[in-house]
């Protein structure tokens, strides 16, 4: 076999998952039975007494299940994880986006005026520390709405990397583009939109990165308190159920989601980068 | 002295807060030149002498303490696109390409125009600076002196009608120093534009300018001599070093910036002729490669009315 180089990262990375899922795998069987099983055990399927962490064929094989019938829906309790991965989603977009819509220009505002950094900048730092599930007996009191309730916790959590990003972003923008602008008599909103906005779009963009992580973190915590529906809601209603393959399954999922709204922000990312 | 020059500057007082300290610290003062219409005039000093305070002033990006500029009898006030600016770190905008970085600048000046025709314009410039190959490069990929071309070709561009040089060459190697230094003659020889550059290199200045202003050491800093470049152009970097009269003006450079420039800010006597320019409100002209010419070496001195002991 040829030397490959770029192949030894997944050999070792194979290997790895090998090994974690065969270790895991071992260690969740039942023990065998060492005699005829009694009326009661075969009643209770097998000679054990205690509840263990299903193996991982199994929850390979629930997965197959659940993901070649994902948006089936039958009742409150029994909805596929494509509905209840929509529902999450929907809430954390919304919230992310309108937090975009406030964090950017009031991030624009801070940053060109050092006067209202200084004059901000102390809420920012009260605030930005708020675990985002402590507003949410004050969201749900004003707002009376749990769906909104969860949108707001989202909302007020995204809202602070992307403002404090564009901030630092645009107050960073090197002093000769600004000149530039300058000696080009640009006005101050052309200046905004082609010298400033594109000089600190990779910093908004790290912004925006993290504050989606922050959402898609903080929405299956704001899920299990709100209920209904969502990811969150299904992962505490199956333990409720005590489908732990379930709940093995909607982790992993959960993983795969937050990696992919972190893989288009990222790609987003690299078309607004420049090299200087 | 009632010559009528393009661009004026009137008594220009830089003054920064020192740190630590209450007082202000004067980094030049009593600064008067003026620049004719046409003319190539380069600024020599060491640094901290306040060269490229007085080029972002004229540039409108800075505001003197004191002292006025006028340029075409308008004061100016702020930047504007009638002076274009080259900057030492070229400041192109990383995340356009080089004719996009062109363009930025056209689009500025001329609004009016449709997008072909400042397509058209931009290339044109590009081509003068020899860059058609690379016009949809970004930045990044192009070396320093590549972008130093873009950077001149956007300013020539926008057809500014005086043109503002901060020390354009500093970071090149000197063969790619030279080349430019030749294009950018060929493209002044075109436009025949006003231009005001910094330099810290003697044989540039006398290559390039008609006039060369020189400054003192700050703090304290004035400007004070003007040295005009005698030798007929067209110049070129292998012919200019023969004629007769350029180590008659590298020589005075030289020593001027090697101790003249300290000398007369820190002894009795330079502070006394100091004050004679001030007075007169413009550097004391000198050419020294005039007997090449069979002219005489000083042609205006400084006549002065006040009494020096009176003004400390």
């Amino acid at each position: 076999m040829r030397y490959r180089p770029a192949l030894r990262p997944l050999i070792i990375s194979l290997v790895f998952l090998f090994v974690a899922l065969g270790s895991w795998e071992w260690s969740s069987q039942p023990p065998k039975a060492t005699e005829a099983l009694s009326e009661y055990e075969l009643l209770m399927g097998g000679a054990e007494q205690e509840a263990r962490v299903p193996p991982p064929s199994a929850v390979i094989i629930h997965a197959f299940n659940e993901l070649s019938d994902p948006f089936y829906d039958a009742g409150p309790n029994d909805k596929g994880i494509g509905i209840q991965l929509a529902y999450s989603l929907y809430r954390v977009l919304t919230g992310f986006l309108l937090a975009a819509l406030i964090a950017i220009p009031c991030g624009f505002v801070i940053g060109m005026f050092p006067v209202m950094h200084k004059a901000m900048n102390p809420y920012v730092q009260i605030l930005k520390p708020i675990s985002p599930l402590a507003w949410m007996p004050l969201a749900l009191f004003i707002i009376k709405d749990s769906e909104a309730s969860a949108i707001f916790v989202i909302f007020i959590c995204s809202i602070w990397p992307m403002l404090i990003n564009t901030a630092f972003g645009v107050a960073n923008v090197r002093k000769d583009w600004i000149n530039v602008a300058r000696t080009h008599e640009l006005s101050d909103m052309r200046t905004a939109f082609t010298v400033i906005l594109p000089a600190a779009a990779p910093t908004i963009l790290t912004g925006m990165r993290i504050s989606i992580g922050i959402a898609w973190l903080v929405i299956v915590a704001a899920e299990m308190l709100v209920g209904g529906t969502g990811i969150g809601y299904y992962v505490w209603n199956e333990w409720n159920n005590l489908d732990l393959t379930s709940v093995i399954f909607a982790i992993m999922m959960i993983g795969i989601v937050g990696m992919m709204l972190d893989l288009i922000l990222s790609s987003v990312s690299r078309w607004v980068a420049y090299e200087e | 002295m009632t010559k009528k020059y393009y661009v004026k500057v009137e008594n220009l007082v830089k003054k920064y807060p020192a740190s630590g300290k209450n007082e202000l610290l004067t980094v030049f003062e009593n600064c008067s030149f003026g620049i004719e219409k046409g003319e190539f005039v380069c600024i020599i000093g060491h640094s901290g002498c306040g060269k490229s305070t007085i080029l972002n002033i004229l540039a409108g990006l800075d505001r003197a303490t004191e002292g006025n500029i006028f340029m075409n009898g308008k004061e100016v006030l702020g930047p504007s696109l009638e002076r274009g600016v080259v900057f030492q770190n070229y400041s192109l905008l990383p995340w356009l390409s080089t004719l996009k970085n062109v363009t930025f600048g056209v689009r500025a000046r001329f609004p009016q125009w449709n997008k072909a025709k400042v397509i058209e314009h931009s290339m044109k410039y590009l081509e003068l600076v020899g860059l058609t190959e690379a016009v949809d490069r970004k930045p990044a990929e192009l070396s320093g002196g590549m972008r130093q071309r873009v950077s001149i070709a956007r300013s020539f561009a926008t057809q500014p009608k005086l043109l503002l040089l901060d020390e354009p060459f500093g970071a090149l190697d000197a063969l790619t120093r030279g080349i430019i230094q030749e294009e950018l003659i060929k493209v002044w020889g075109e436009t025949k534009q006003t231009v005001f550059m910094i330099t810290h290199d003697v044989d540039e200045a006398i290559l390039l300018a008609d006039r060369i202003l020189l400054m003192t050491n700050g703090p304290f800093a004035r400007i004070a001599e003007s040295v005009k470049v005698s030798i007929p152009r067209p110049r070129d970097r292998t012919s200019v070093i023969h004629h007769p009269g350029f180590y008659k003006i590298r020589n005075h450079l030289v020593d001027f910036l090697v101790s003249r420039s300290k000398e007369l800010t820190a002894s009795e006597a330079g502070r006394a002729e100091m004050q004679e320019i001030a007075a007169a409100t413009h550097p004391k002209e000198l050419d020294p490669a005039a007997d090449s010419q069979g002219q005489h070496a000083v042609v205006s001195k400084v006549r002065s009315t006040i009494n020096v002991r009176n003004v400390k």
